[in-house]
């Protein structure tokens, strides 16, 4: 077997066991009031590190670019309250133009 | 077809462009790397996360061993086991039902279907990672058979979509102190990891933040 297809197999196979694992063997149950009060916090912990790590991250670490602007053209929309879409449509056309300039 | 059915395709519309554009440009690398032709579609079928695809592909494109490439995208996708514990209970039917759901499970699903308290709406994941899927199956198999026509989507600026998208969920899920600490202390682990540690690495340690919660109120 090649390389490629090895990789594919395992990372396949290692993913689909990540997702599966909670609603495949833990579905319905309450989990322990100690361990629901650790997941209330996922969200906000995890969602701040993909928004730190997909608007700086890059090759060899950190890569300050035109991202970074668009991600703060958001937080501008966001603070107005504007819908969603507009607010990922404002990120991708100011660092689109960033990246004219 | 429900109302948190058409909230869930309201809500993962928005980025849907993106996560194609995305799914092409994998399999534009993959094809250049020397992944094949099917290999790469296969990947988007069962792996189905977007950056773990990207880090095992620039491994393997870098003269990484396989190893090396395992460790990478595993290392990126580890957060889907803590997302599948945290929002089991929200699972029912049978086995097969709960085990192909799951397989729903990306980023973007669970970030949309958010309900605040660290629950999360079924309906709404299942709708967006129906939307999600065959888009990002479909859109590796354009890139490998010849999306070079078409731009880099970081010409159009849609790997800001992404953190944008994240940064309003985030927004949308702090309410309370503790919430807003650990979306702070979340976000400072990653920054500070983010020049040294291995991708992914970030991201786990900020999830492991959450242990703070075992602290009573």
């Amino acid at each position: 077997m090649s390389a490629t297809w090895l990789v594919v197999l395992i990372v396949g196979a290692f993913t689909i066991s990540f997702k599966a694992a909670g609603p495949v063997l833990l579905a319905g149950r309450q989990l322990p009031a100690r361990l629901t009060s650790v997941f209330e916090l996922l969200a906000p912990s995890l969602l701040a590190a993909l928004v730190v790590t997909q608007s700086l991250g890059g090759k060899g670490g950190i890569v300050l670019d035109a991202r970074l602007v668009g991600v703060g053209a958001a937080a501008v929309a966001i603070w107005l309250r504007a819908p969603l879409i507009l607010v990922v449509v404002v990120a991708a056309l100011t660092t689109a133009l960033v990246r004219l300039l | 077809m429900t109302d948190k059915h058409l909230e869930g395709l309201r809500r993962i519309a928005p980025v849907t462009p993106a996560s194609a554009s995305f799914g092409i440009a994998f399999g534009i690398l993959a094809t250049t790397v020397g992944m094949g032709v099917l290999a790469p579609i296969v990947m988007s079928a069962t792996t189905f996360a977007g950056s773990a695809q990207f880090a095992a592909a620039s491994v393997l494109d870098d003269g990484g061993s396989i190893a090396a490439a395992v460790v990478a995208a595993v290392l990126l996708n580890a957060r889907y086991l803590a997302i599948s514990i945290a929002i089991a209970d929200a699972f029912e039917g049978s086995l097969l039902r709960r085990f192909f759901e799951s397989q729903l499970i990306v980023d973007e699903s669970w970030a949309v279907a958010q309900r605040g308290g660290g629950r999360i709406d079924r309906r709404i994941l299942v709708v967006a990672g129906l939307v999600l899927y065959p888009c990002w199956v479909g859109a590796t198999a354009l890139g490998v058979f010849g999306g070079g026509l078409l731009g880099k989507p970081e010409r159009f600026g849609l790997d800001a979509a992404f953190p944008a998208l994240f940064l309003a969920l985030l927004v949308s899920v702090v309410r309370t102190r503790r919430e807003i600490a650990a979306a702070l202390a979340g976000g400072a682990v990653a920054l500070a990891l983010l020049p040294f540690a291995k991708p992914g690495v970030p991201v786990i340690a900020a999830a492991a933040i959450c242990l703070v919660g075992l602290w009573k109120r």
